[in-house]
């Protein structure tokens, strides 16, 4: 197969798109790499904005300072040949061709060869209190810091599940903020029952034992196994209610609250592209298929980093890079099977450790669904309830999502459901008696973001 | 396990016409099946614009238009729900002395059938419509009319026929249909199902040239899709649902505060599909550019707001865009009421009553003589 005449395009700034565009050009193409944010590093290593008063890597990004640094750098040796277009928003996926809005102008791209490196948000499940001000999901928490360098409260608590429930605790006590408490709501024996896979990396696994450590040698307070109940205040979030893992209820005093459940990988234009999806039980998520190399059901549409499935930045860098290898290997060109060898090798262990990782910190999905009461606002962006979606299913008996989504509305409003699409899946599974995957995915509308009425069309191939 | 069900009518197609008729023949005591090959409500009568308009139709579809508006007067009596109806009025703009002019040929050939349409000069509309921008020049109001959620109305006309009575069965697709000595024959592999009734009405939108054709009929129905988008929810700014003289966009305010307008076509999805008539069509790039271009010229001020989400529909056009309504000129028994072009929300419930005179008595008392399929032949 000859070289394609359009440039490759690479779609995300993070460690995935950042290790696929530096690859490419490494071995002589001239990718395109657009990202929404103005500077480079995706979320994970996320940048303040450009200008005066610049912490430094290891005030930002800690024990990972030299690998945001090295992301952050990894773009300027190849910048004759790599076409980083920041501040880009892709909207569309439609016929072979991208639609990307910028500075108020829309234009379309076309493209041969496509590497998805969509990222992750936070997965939600909604609490009562959840949407008074104060509250704030772990990833949202993690921002504040690392972008504004601001926190989202000084007495803070984080509740969910997850090994960003630790970082970010320990990010917080070590920026001056009082942790009040660390809620997790996995039971403790499960980290110790999934320790053989956890083993696969042993590094990581060092590390997240020191911020565990560490957070108990300066007095944090850390629950495992415990019921989130409630968020209560007046203005804004003062407390949170909770039930310890022997059932007795508890309250603790705070003045911001972080919930995470973990990550849902953002697919929504890989979905739209026409990639196939199956259900991975682990995630509890609809993830594009594909192979070991990133290479997704299209030809010449490559997938790679936590927007294909939540493996985190390390192995986003290396499926990055060898997605990356993958276009180049299709394209004709000869790349080094030694390297590969090795990737393939990373890449195993990662996904070795993800399968434990997301055992020991399992989504407490079928608890909630059971518990979540009437009155409680799923949908933040139209105001859904649960006591709504179950009223509707009384109605309709919709079986699937979408059908949900036309006659409730939820996952109709400007997120389209990539805030309360996992809580509704997981609702109406509950109110059906069957599993989250008989019930299909949200359909993803073009924009998958909102963009203005008055956007100016550029006349661009 | 095998089923045999034997009606006195068999509907296919759940849109907002075919569970109407179910509705009203269902209440009338015949025994009533209806197949619907996915959800009720689901394609076209439930992603529709949701316009409830009798402006702007032609001569001929006023009887069953005015029929309709009565029938939408009593929504909740009928379906048990307002599905967010509200007559707002409909105010079609001109953008040039011509288009007025069009607008005012119009008011004078409907004048008989009381649709009470004001005629706006362009002062006359800054002072009622001041958010309308300057591209228009005059405009004409049904006050009357308005606009209704296809997601809600549709499905809850399949809903109340089945509390009237009728057997809906979703997720039928038919897989075969033959005429018999004593009507017709149905079946569902799907659901395993064999449907026998003297009576088969086709109100299966987009899919019913293929339903008609394997009857033997040729029906020149085509799939076409409508694009439309939403914005986030704004400050109440348009009281009232608005159409153009010539076409290009239209649009309307729901309580809740999103514009909703429409305008141009979406493509078939998956693009790939082979099928004739496309399962799902999307938005095209073109047309939703274009689109956005046409609502912020008509309102300047939505020049700011954002769309946070837009779709298309699998819609029937004929090649005049007047429906076929009525009794099959070869195949007796057989009722067509389809190809409603992009216009048929609003005369849905009449058309379903229609073809409950229809089947009742075997003449409506609805003027629709002049949507017979024999005019095309």
């Amino acid at each position: 197969m000859s070289q394609s005449p359009l440039p490759p395009v690479v779609i995300g700034a993070g460690p995935a798109g950042i290790r696929a565009a530096v690859t490419l050009a490494r071995h002589g193409l001239s990718p395109i790499l657009l990202d929404e944010s103005p500077r480079p590093g995706g979320q994970i290593y996320r940048q303040p904005p450009a200008g005066p008063g610049q912490r430094s890597a290891s005030e930002l990004y800690g024990f990972e300072a030299a690998k945001a640094t090295a992301i952050h750098q990894a773009l300027a040796p190849y910048a004759d040949r790599i076409d980083y277009r920041p501040d880009t928003l892709v909207w569309n996926v439609e016929r072979g061709a991208l639609d990307l809005l910028s500075n108020g102008r829309t234009a379309t791209l076309a493209y041969h060869s496509l590497i998805f490196a969509t990222g992750a948000t936070d997965r939600v499940l909604p609490m009562p209190g959840w949407t008074m001000p104060g509250v704030f999901t772990l990833g949202g928490a993690q921002i504040a810091l690392k972008a504004q360098g601001c926190g989202i409260g000084s007495t803070v608590v984080f509740l969910g599940t997850g090994p960003l429930l630790y970082l970010i605790a320990y990010q917080y006590a070590k920026a001056g903020a009082t942790v009040a408490a660390v809620l997790d709501t996995s039971a403790f024996g499960l980290r110790i029952k999934h320790l053989p896979g956890l083993l696969a990396l042993p590094k990581v696994l060092a590390k997240g034992l020191y911020y565990t450590a560490w957070l108990k040698a300066y007095g944090v307070p850390v629950y495992t196994g415990i019921t989130p109940v409630r968020a209560e205040g007046n203005e804004r979030v003062a407390s949170v209610i909770w039930q310890d893992s022997a059932g007795r209820q508890q309250h603790t005093a705070c003045d911001g609250l972080g919930i995470g459940y973990g990550l849902r990988p953002e697919t929504q234009l890989a979905d739209m592209a026409g990639c196939a999806f199956s259900f991975n039980p682990l995630d509890r998520a609809w993830l594009p298929d594909r192979d070991s190399a990133g290479r997704s059901s299209l030809a010449g549409v490559y997938l790679a980093g936590d927007g294909a499935g939540i493996t985190g930045a390390d192995a986003a860098e290396v499926g990055g890079e060898r997605a990356a290898l993958a276009l180049l290997q299709d394209q004709g060109a000869t790349i080094d099977p030694s390297r590969v060898a090795v990737l393939e090798k990373r890449m195993a262990a990662f996904v070795r450790f993800r399968t434990a990782l997301l055992q020991a910190f399992p989504l407490p999905a079928a608890r909630w669904a059971e518990t979540v009461s009437d009155d409680l606002v799923l949908c933040r962006c139209e105001e859904i309830t649960a006591g709504d979606l179950r009223a509707t299913v009384r109605k309709d008996q919709p079986r699937d999502l979408n059908r949900l989504k036309a006659l409730s509305r939820i996952g109709m409003g400007r997120c389209q459901g990539r805030m309360c699409g996992a809580a509704a899946a997981e609702l109406l599974a509950h109110q059906h008696g069957c599993a989250v995957n008989d019930i299909a995915r949200i359909r993803p509308q073009t924009p998958i973001k909102p963009i203005p009425i008055g956007v100016t069309p550029e006349n661009t191939p | 396990m095998s089923r045999l069900i034997e009606a006195d009518v068999a509907i296919v197609g759940g849109g907002i016409v075919g569970g109407s008729a179910a509705l009203f023949l269902a209440r009338a005591g015949k025994k009533v099946v209806l197949l619907e090959r996915d959800r009720c409500g689901s394609r076209a009568s439930g992603v529709n614009y949701g316009g409830v308009r009798r402006q702007g139709r032609a001569p001929q579809q006023l009887p069953l238009a005015q029929r309709s508006h009565a029938l939408w007067g009593q929504l909740p009596d009928l379906i048990g729900e307002d599905g967010e109806y509200v007559r707002s009025g409909h105010l079609k703009l001109a953008r040039s002395p011509q288009d007025m002019a069009v607008l005012e040929a119009y008011a004078a050939q409907v004048a008989d059938y009381g649709l009470g349409l004001q005629l706006l000069s362009a002062h006359e509309l800054r002072q009622m419509f001041p958010m309308i921008g300057d591209k228009a020049v005059g405009g004409s109001l049904c006050p009357e009319d308005g606009h209704a959620n296809p997601r809600l109305v549709s499905p809850a006309f399949s809903r109340a026929a089945t509390a009237a009575g009728a057997t809906i069965i979703e997720g039928a697709p038919v897989s075969e249909v033959e005429q018999t000595s004593s009507g017709f024959r149905l079946r569902s592999v799907a659901q395993d199902l064999t449907v026998t009734a003297p009576v088969l009405l086709n109100c299966a939108g987009a899919w019913s040239g293929a339903l008609a054709a394997r009857l033997g009929e040729t029906l020149p129905i085509s799939a076409a899709h409508p694009l439309m988008a939403v914005t986030e929810p704004l400050p109440a700014f348009l009281p009232v649902s608005i159409g153009v003289e010539g076409g290009g966009v239209y649009g309307r305010q729901v309580t809740r505060g999103n514009f909703i307008f429409g305008g141009g076509r979406g493509i078939p999805h998956p693009v790939s599909g082979n099928a004739p008539v496309p399962d799902f069509a999307r938005p095209e790039r073109g047309a939703l550019v274009n689109l956005l271009q046409q609502a912020a010229e008509l309102f300047p001020d939505l020049a700011g707001a954002t769309i946070i989400r837009s779709w298309s529909g699998v819609e029937a056009y004929t090649p005049d865009h007047e429906p076929i309504i009525g009794p099959s000129s070869t195949i007796p028994g057989l009722f067509h009421a389809c190809g409603f072009s992009g216009a048929g929300f609003q005369t849905g419930p009449a058309v379903g009553a229609v073809l409950a005179d229809l089947v009742m008595s075997g003449q409506s008392v609805t003027p629709i003589a002049a949507f017979s399929a024999d005019r095309f032949r």
